[in-house]
């Protein structure tokens, strides 16, 4: 057999060569790591374990129980001639009952406080693919989209790889819990105009990631006034929801609207998906929920791209429309995320860390800054490095969610098991301790 | 200029502005009466409603979507088919200032023109009036999606005998959901992909074996071709297809990248295969307009037409490819319904020959052969290290649902099953497609002599009133509304050729045929003693 020697002669896309797909930065660095050498309870105790990854894993058995109390849900034994409309469908409007069940369920989440009208949404293959198209819908290529620090690293592949759309940052700091202002909001977007660049809309998440915290009413008053005046989008990204420690504390942008009567709403779009509050990112299912309805002609007509197969649409439409198993779902996911949070709060504040007061989501935002050698982005990127082959823990530095202070790290609690966090818990804490021998040791150099 | 409209909201000012200007003018009138006369009478009331026209005007082009009502939750998105095609469209949508509504994207805008091809007003009209044989009797039959449904059954019985197994794993004696509900690789689960070799290999004679690690699955073919576009084109750049092609891919390539689709016209006479010759003229105008061509795009088995490519014409395109160092993305998503005993050479089968394989990339997918367009599966398979690692970093966008990949893998498995269903589909297309063609033959409709797909290429050209594109949709038109037969038009596929017609049998049972033959003979007689 003749030896092939490679020899790409025929050339590729400037999208193929482009960096945009940002998988050089730590973030994915750190993955790297955690594959190659990854903790295991019995197998590989010493391993790296985890701790970069948003994965909800505390409720699974919830999902089990349901799935084996319901056969008839997952299986069409009884249901055949439902089959053969199921697996021809691949009208983009996507099943009706599925989308009524996910109407309600964002209902549930909320409390109740909004009402989701099914013919507002529109489905995607996750809420990357939803990121990506009300992009491609509300933007053209080089105009931007304001978004608040720190802020999600997949945000810089999604939003603008294929689209071409720009990210221009709203920069927040710990001076008052990294909440969004108005001045710096108004800052941003004198910037874009500085550069010439068309700001087309802002997109917040909330609750917010890597924060781990919900954004105040009066906070979403304010960015809705301000897109309001400037005759821009608003995106929220409310793919958390469904992860706050209580239901009370979480705001949606849909009450506010509510609130206001729809006046000035079809600037607005919410993305939503069910691989954080549900714990499937395997099942691929996300959503656009626009009040405009141009978007959501357009949008659905776009997602042709990425559809969800209509298999797993009728699997989930019964179980998102079981009031019984949702309410419970709800009530217990959001129970075992307080307590994992208030666990791992406690731990890192035993070993001496201190962290921003959260109340959502599968992670937290730990301060770091008192250990740095030197307070920039390279003593940040040191110090993760260390961590990562000493502690043997991933953990996201701030800077690769373009956070404007070094030393803040994401750490996420919810992809492992109660007793996995306690190791990680104690690692860190030894980590701790060790970095107070050393110093009183060898005191820093002047 | 007129008002773009939507459906739900009357147009704002025109009619405004009269009646406004009315209720002016008539109080206004009784008022003057007393004093001032006649003359103060109509001037005051004439300078108000000069002013107002004045006003109006200048927020005429802002106001094309303002709602007099604050946007109620419930209101049902506007048919944009019905948007006037005025070239001020793009910049009426891109404006943006503090007044007038928000806007969105010069690329949303294309959207909205494009649902007037034939091709999808065609398929929403069926959806809104669909022939059922019991409940719909006088309802619109089907001709124009190319699904095929002929062996549902088999699958069906597969799915009741296995699906739950299949689908959701089991832990000892409990279920786990944990293989299904997790992150995973976004480009498909190696089963599948190993699965899916095994599948495509047998579709293709079992001629070649296929390599699983070359393989990057999507949700879906649609998805599969923009990611291929994405890779080796830019914004700007062309691909070269024969015509005539899938309408779909006008929005496929098109859309969101920005790659331009050059039409390389394939005629009667050659019984639309393509020829090389074509295809140089084709590129060497392309490049005089200083466009550059990043590759050719065929489809094998074709469709519309039902054609596949003689192994010397395939062996042609690969030199073609291989001089200008140019791509080929070959589409044999309907591989597996090659029903004629003619040989079908699918490329992998080509590319054992001496090629430069880094150009050659192939589009696959469950939709057709396996009846599954549901659950989304596409497939890229290509010999280009760098283009997997790129696509495979693109799939994140268009990932397949975990639960339906692991039930696909169960049943692509099961190659006793598998083997059978290949057998049955082809056999039953087969019978259909003869069935169809002779029906049209006795109504005098003669059809290109295909060998695959779901579908005939036919002729009507005696049929249509003008030799052109408007006397093709008027019969369209006919067809679609009073014979209540959905087919595509020959130029909404861009055949240069007018009278031609992809009618797709495979949505239909035999004994439907007749009615078919018997409503398409009602306007063929119609339009016969017209001409």
């Amino acid at each position: 057999m003749a030896i092939e020697i490679e020899q790409p002669t025929v050339e590729l896309s400037k999208v193929a060569v482009s960096e945009t797909h940002g998988e050089d930065s730590p973030y994915f660095a750190g993955w790297k790591a955690h594959d190659e050498d990854p903790y295991d309870e019995s197998s590989n105790s010493s391993g790296v374990i985890q701790m970069g990854l948003a994965e909800n894993q505390v409720s699974f058995d919830l999902l089990e129980e349901y799935l084996e109390q319901n056969s008839e849900a997952s299986s069409w034994a009884e249901g055949a001639p439902g089959f053969r409309e199921n697996a021809l469908f691949q009208d983009y409007h996507g099943l009706k009952s599925f989308r009524q069940a996910m109407a309600s369920f964002m209902e549930k989440i909320r409390g109740g406080r909004a009402k989701f009208d099914p013919d507002r949404i529109v489905l995607t293959a996750g809420a990357t693919a939803a990121n990506e198209l009300l992009t491609f819908i509300l933007a053209d290529p080089d105009d931007a989209l304001l978004v608040p620090t720190p802020y999600y690293p997949g945000f810089d592949r999604d939003l603008r790889w294929r689209t071409g759309v720009r990210i221009v940052p709203i920069h927040c700091d710990s001076s008052n819990n990294f909440q969004v202002t108005l001045e710096a909001m108004e800052a941003a977007y004198m910037h874009a105009v500085a550069m010439n660049i068309k700001v087309r809309g802002v997109l917040i998440t909330n609750p917010s990631n890597p924060l781990g915290a919900t954004i105040q009413r009066s906070v979403l008053e304010e960015i809705l006034d301000f897109a309001k005046r400037k005759n821009i989008h608003v995106v929220s990204d409310e793919i958390y929801s469904g992860s706050t420690f209580s239901s009370s504390e979480f705001v949606s942008i849909a009450e506010i609207l509510e609130a206001r009567g729809y006046k000035d709403s079809e600037r607005v779009h919410i993305v939503y998906s069910l691989s954080k509050d549900l714990g499937l990112p395997g099942f691929r299912v996300g959503t656009i929920y626009s009040y405009n309805d141009k978007v959501v002609t357009t949008a659905r007509r776009m997602s042709s791209f990425s559809l969800i197969s209509s298999q797993t649409q009728h699997l989930l439409a019964s179980m998102l429309s079981d009031k019984k198993f949702t309410e419970k779902y709800i009530k217990t996911n959001r129970e075992r995320l307080r307590k994992r949070y208030e666990m791992i709060i406690q731990g890192l504040k035993t070993a001496g860390i201190e962290c921003l007061k959260g109340n959502a989501g599968l992670f937290c935002w730990m301060n770091l800054s008192p250990l740095l050698e030197t307070p920039t982005r390279e003593g940040e990127l040191a110090l993760w490095k260390s961590i990562l082959h000493e502690v043997k823990i991933n953990i996201s530095p701030g800077s690769s969610c373009h956070c404007s202070e070094p030393g803040w790290f994401r750490v996420c609690f919810a992809n492992m098991s109660e007793p996995t966090l306690d190791v990680a818990l104690k690692r860190i804490h030894s980590f701790m301790d060790q970095r107070k021998t050393d110093a009183i040791q060898s005191p820093p150099q002047q | 200029m007129t008002q773009p409209q939507t459906r739900d909201e009357q147009p704002t000012n025109p009619t405004r502005q009269k009646s406004t200007g009315m209720r002016l003018i008539v109080p206004l009138q009784g008022i003057v009466q007393g004093r001032g006369g006649l003359i103060l009478g109509t001037l005051i009331p004439c300078a108000l409603f000069y002013f107002f026209q004045l006003y109006t005007k200048r927020n005429r082009g802002n106001s094309s979507n303002t709602p007099s009502n604050p946007p109620s939750p419930s209101s049902s998105s506007p048919n944009l088919a019905e948007l006037p095609r005025t070239s001020s469209r793009l910049s009426l949508f891109s404006r943006v200032g503090s007044s007038g509504p928000v806007s969105v994207s010069g690329r949303a805008s294309l959207i909205a023109r494009e649902n007037d091809s034939p091709y999808y007003i065609g398929l929403e009209k069926v959806s809104k009036d669909p022939y059922d044989k019991e409940r719909n009797p006088d309802g619109i039959i089907q001709l124009g999606l190319s699904e095929n449904r002929l062996c549902f059954d088999l699958i069906e019985k597969w799915m009741v005998e296995n699906v739950r197994e299949a689908m959701v794993g089991r832990d000892g004696e409990h279920l786990s959901i944990n293989g299904i509900a997790a992150y995973q690789p976004f480009d498909g689960l190696m089963e599948l992909k190993v699965a899916l070799a095994g599948f495509m290999s047998q579709v293709m004679r079992k001629v070649v074996s296929l390599d699983p690690s070359q393989i990057v699955l999507t949700a879906g073919a649609t998805p599969a071709i923009e990611i291929l576009c994405f890779c080796l084109a830019d914004h700007g750049n062309a691909f070269l297809i024969p015509t005539p092609y899938y309408p779909g891919f006008d929005r496929d390539v098109r859309l969101r990248t920005g790659v331009e689709l050059i039409p390389v016209h394939c005629r009667s006479a050659d019984n639309f295969l393509l020829s090389v010759t074509a295809l140089e003229q084709a590129y060497n105008q392309a490049r005089k307009r200083g466009v550059r061509v990043r590759g050719i795009l065929i489809s094998n088995p074709s469709n519309p037409v039902g054609n596949i490519l003689p192994r010397e014409t395939l062996h042609n395109i690969l030199v073609f490819a291989q001089e200008k160092n140019i791509h080929i993305i070959c589409d044999e998503i309907f591989a597996g319904s090659v029903y004629r005993g003619e040989e079908f050479v699918s490329m992998p089968e080509i590319l054992m020959e001496e090629f430069d394989k880094n150009r050659v990339h192939i589009i696959y997918g469950l939709s057709k052969d396996l009846c599954l367009p549901g659950f989304r599966v596409g497939v890229i398979y290509s010999y280009n290290k760098n283009v997997l690692a790129l696509a495979k970093r693109l799939t994140r966008f268009s990932s397949i649902s975990a639960p339906s990949q692991r039930l696909l893998i169960s049943m692509l498995s099961d190659t006793k099953f598998i083997e059978e269903f290949i057998k049955t589909n082809k056999q039953r297309i087969q019978k259909l497609h003869h069935s169809f063609v002779d029906g049209l033959k006795q109504l005098g409709i003669q059809c290109i002599e295909s060998s695959a797909g779901f579908y005939c290429w036919a002729n009507m050209s005696e049929l249509i009133s003008s030799y052109g594109e408007k006397g093709e949709l008027d019969l369209w038109d006919k067809l679609l509304n009073i014979a209540k037969v959905n087919v595509t038009p020959g130029s909404a596929c861009h055949c240069i050729e007018p009278g031609w017609f992809r009618c797709c049998f495979t949505t239909l049972a035999l004994e439907d045929i007749p009615v078919v033959m018997k409503r398409i003979r009602k306007v063929a007689e119609t339009c016969k003693s017209l001409s």
